[in-house]
């Protein structure tokens, strides 16, 4: 739906500036007036990173005299950065992956019989009305139930987003599955193949956006989430990025650069990412919701 | 909602390639094994992940439960405190008024930067890019960077300049802290919802602007006349979610305020946390746990009720 949005979009703009309207200059001089908005917030974190506890006092905004890169060294050491990014990554990682191959195949199956049974129905309903209910309202309950199971460690936290995921991610996919023609399963069907092997070769294949843009949106939301972690974790080796800086806030009081350094290294994963898939990212937020 | 029902149309509408006996019996309730196989285990989970906690929340909240150890029914009497405990009142007034507060400005501020980003400027997707930056970052530990920047270069500037009413941090000052939570939540909420109007407004076909261009109006009559009105359905989910969303506002406070000075910022999500896993309130928290659920199912259908009737009335 929308790559036809998009296909529309640019002959239309190339005709609009085609037709000898110019660049608006106003536009891009407040639009940068306002960049800046996010991007000194980033800029004091990088400068403060490499200051010497000496060099702290000021508005914060002054330049480093040279570059402590011990800071890293300390915080790298302090925090287990290492373990804490592998937990990250192994969290986030294994929550897209469920994701993608769970909530892809529940979507098809009600999308596709949504019309014909109410239990289905029943079942598309019963997802989305879970997005009215915030996860602090079942927190309690989902502390005690995961800790009881031996879940309160990165498998639960795995599991916990890939269920939680479902009410947005069936809104998402069941769209887009209802605008697939479903003379391609028939014909599928024709040739013998069964429901199973139609899904994974023919709809899972063609879902393709709608899995970039489930896979964006799973894992910034597991990787930067701090509730999660923070209720249901019991081990600290277990312990994601986000945690770390909570758990050794205590500590970084004493040495605000390290702290920082510390917040640069936690956060510069998830930028790099940003930074070199930006536009696929963008693009997959738009798709997701301009349905 | 309206968009699924959209693209529900061409299916309906195509023709049924063999209308034979057999594909009228798979219309028939004989759903293949393998669909139900698809969507039991997900049910399942989710049921026991997310409706039991409902459930057993309900029932505990009944209980005088410390979340450990003997408990027994009490009736009503967790829900009779709740309104009478001055802690909670204080907890709802915050959060409600912050939601409020920051609903509204990450709107505006979102729809007049998307309404920037839409128009004919240069570098549109770096710009693109970095507004959108704030999303990819953790809150908590921006919220750390913001917690220094308002406690300590903040004051420094302020006195500076001269301004002796922010010559002390924000955060520490019982009237002021929500405004620093406010910030930090439009900062980072700004992100997402940008690229959500953008999307909105790129629907807008450009014939419509042209159109406007020669009968000669304004471009604050067309975004009030044009644009708006068709970004409608994105203003509504907008709002609807934005709300939602600040309304279990958590990490922004963990990191800047810690509930406080007192518990001037404490918000519903953090009294839970801290009271039912902490404090041995287990059983009030639940009880707490509901009341909030209700406020936020009764907001969202108001809210939904208001925003589509003036999305109608244009």
């Amino acid at each position: 739906m929308s790559s036809a949005t998009e296909a529309t979009q640019a002959p239309a703009r190339r005709r609009r500036t085609g037709a000898g309207e110019r660049t608006n200059w106003p536009a891009t001089i407040i639009i940068a007036v306002c960049s800046l908005s996010v991007l000194i917030p980033l800029y004091f974190t990088v400068v403060t990173a490499f200051k010497t506890p000496d060099q702290l006092g000021g508005t914060g905004f002054e330049l480093p005299q040279g570059l402590a890169w011990e800071n890293f060294s300390t915080a790298w050491e302090l925090t287990s950065f290492p373990r804490a990014l592998r937990n990250s990554a192994v969290v986030t990682g294994g929550a897209v992956l469920l994701t993608l191959l769970t909530n892809s195949m529940v979507a098809y199956a009600i999308a596709r019989h949504m019309d014909r049974s109410r239990v289905f129905t029943l079942l598309y309903y019963y997802f989305i009305a879970a997005l009215f209910v915030p996860f602090p309202i079942i927190m309690l309950p989902v502390v005690r139930q995961t800790a009881l199971l031996g879940l309160d460690n990165p498998i639960g936290l795995i599991i916990l987003y890939t269920v939680y995921g479902l009410s947005l991610n069936i809104f998402i996919y069941v769209a887009y599955v209802r605008s697939i023609p479903i003379e391609l399963e028939e014909a599928a069907r024709t040739d013998g193949a069964s429901t199973w092997t139609t899904f994974w070769r023919i709809i899972f294949p063609l879902l393709a956006p709608m899995n970039a843009t489930v896979a964006i949106l799973t894992s910034m939301w597991a990787w930067n989430d701090f509730m999660l972690p923070l209720v249901i974790l019991s081990e600290p080796e277990h312990q994601t990025l986000p945690l770390v800086q909570y758990v050794f806030q205590g500590q970084f009081t004493t040495n605000y650069s390290v702290a920082f350094a510390s917040y640069l290294m936690a956060l510069l994963p998830m930028v790099l990412v940003y930074v070199v898939a930006q536009r696929w990212v963008i693009s997959g937020v738009m798709r997701g919701s301009a349905k | 909602m309206t968009v699924y029902k959209a693209a529900e149309e061409p299916r309906r509408t195509a023709p049924t390639p063999d209308p034979s006996d057999r594909s009228r019996s798979r219309r028939a309730p004989g759903i293949p094994k393998t669909i139900w196989a698809m969507v039991l285990p997900a049910f399942l989970l989710f049921f026991f992940f997310h409706t039991v906690p409902v459930l057993t929340g309900i029932f505990y909240s009944f209980t005088n439960f410390a979340g450990y150890g003997e408990w027994r029914f009490v009736g009503f009497s967790n829900y009779v405190n709740l309104f009478r405990d001055e802690r909670v009142f204080s907890a709802y007034r915050f959060t409600f008024w912050f939601a409020l507060v920051s609903t509204v400005l990450v709107n505006v501020i979102a729809l007049a930067i998307a309404v920037g980003l839409n128009a004919r400027i240069k570098l549109k997707t770096t710009f693109r890019a970095v507004f959108f930056l704030p999303h990819v970052l953790a809150i908590l530990i921006v919220g750390y960077v913001f917690n220094y920047m308002f406690a300590n270069s903040l004051p420094t500037i302020a006195e500076r300049m001269g301004i002796t009413a922010l010559s002390a941090s924000i955060l520490a000052n019982e009237d002021l802290a929500w405004v620093g939570v406010v910030i930090l939540a439009v900062w980072q909420a700004a992100a997402f919802n940008i690229i959500l109007y953008l999307a909105g407004l790129q629907t807008v076909p450009s014939e419509v602007y042209e159109a406007a261009n020669l009968d000669g109006a304004s471009s604050w009559q067309q975004f009030l006349r044009i644009t708006f009105p068709l970004i409608g359905a994105f203003f509504t989910i907008n709002m609807v979610l934005s709300l939602k969303n600040f309304l279990q506002v958590f990490d922004h406070i963990v990191a800047l305020t810690n509930g406080g000075p007192g518990t001037a910022t404490e918000s519903i999500s953090l009294l839970i946390y801290r009271g039912g896993l902490q404090g041995g309130e287990y059983a009030y928290q639940t009880a707490n746990a509901v009341v909030y659920l209700i406020a936020i199912v009764v907001l969202s259908l108001i809210q939904f009720r208001i925003l589509q009737r003036r999305e109608a009335s244009f």
